[in-house]
């Protein structure tokens, strides 16, 4: 199956987020526990806890904009984080769900969890400027 | 415990150099009675979306919950551990390409337990914000005083 996934910007890159093994539904995002990402000693720094949840929707929206036939430019509007754990010397995983696509804004809200997915660490909500 | 001055300048050095804040090269501008100022400079590998070469929003959420943390710091006069619940992030518009972006957060209310702030991030003119912020942070007693954030 080819990868129709879109590649990650500059900034996920170099923090180190990369897709995880693909499964049936929005792609997954992780980043790995090391320095970049470190806050508090010993957790997960939130802000890039929120770099990661951000990724996750803009992963997701643009394979959905691609799917769609819909080449987007996409732009941030708003992001509201809840931070519900401290995250832990573990790998993060985020995934995406794209609550409303409208014609010019998406809605999506995210969640990150580490071990477990039902034990969220953070989850997000983000509305995007979608430009044809 | 009484309130000790807390020196943001002072501190900046060794606690923006540590982790997360280190990565994204985070400078300390200045400070007043209850508010901080961090910089964030432009750096090619985090830039954002598409072919610009604007700064990415991850990393200005990074800038302006760091501040926020600072800023609860000087205005409890010391340390103490800090989580934040929630963070919301207006984006008003892309910074300028290869620009820095300046966030400056203000702590507007304390109680025994939460710290509000609210903020704004800009390029050059605080009159026209890149961003605003506003969101709140829990104190966590019974963990350890080293300087940290999120």
């Amino acid at each position: 199956m080819p990868d129709s996934r879109p590649v990650l910007p500059a900034y996920a890159r170099s923090l180190g987020i990369e897709f995880a093994e693909p499964g049936d539904g929005a792609p997954i995002v992780s980043v790995a526990f090391d320095q970049a990402v470190e806050g508090r000693p010993g957790h997960l720094h939130g802000g890039a806890i929120s770099g990661l949840l951000e990724t996750a929707g803009y992963a997701l929206l643009g394979s959905e904009l691609a799917e769609a036939g819909r080449p987007s430019t996409m732009k941030p509007i708003n992001i509201t984080v809840q931070f519900l754990a401290a995250g832990k010397r573990e790998t993060t995983y985020a995934q995406a769900r794209l609550t409303k696509l409208g014609r010019r804004t998406a809605n999506i809200t995210v969640e990150a969890w580490q071990s477990d997915p039902a034990r969220p660490v953070a989850s997000a909500i983000m509305n995007v400027m979608v430009q044809e | 415990m009484p309130n000790a001055a807390f020196h943001p300048e002072a501190i900046a050095p060794a606690l923006l150099k540590a982790g997360h804040s280190g990565w994204l090269g985070l400078q300390y501008r200045d400070h007043g009675a209850d508010w901080v100022e961090l910089e964030l400079p432009w750096r090619e590998d985090l830039v954002g979306e598409g072919e610009s070469q604007v700064l990415a929003s991850g990393p200005i959420v990074s800038l302006m919950d760091m501040a926020s943390g600072l800023a609860i710091w000087i205005r409890f006069g010391e340390f103490r551990a800090v989580a934040t619940l929630d963070l919301r992030i207006d984006y008003q518009r892309p910074a300028r390409a290869k620009s820095a972006v300046i966030g400056h957060v203000t702590c507007y209310h304390l109680t025994r337990s939460a710290a509000f702030v609210r903020g704004i991030a800009h390029d050059g003119d605080p009159e026209r914000p890149v961003a605003t912020m506003a969101a709140c942070f829990m104190t966590l007693p019974h963990i350890g005083m080293r300087p940290g954030a999120g």
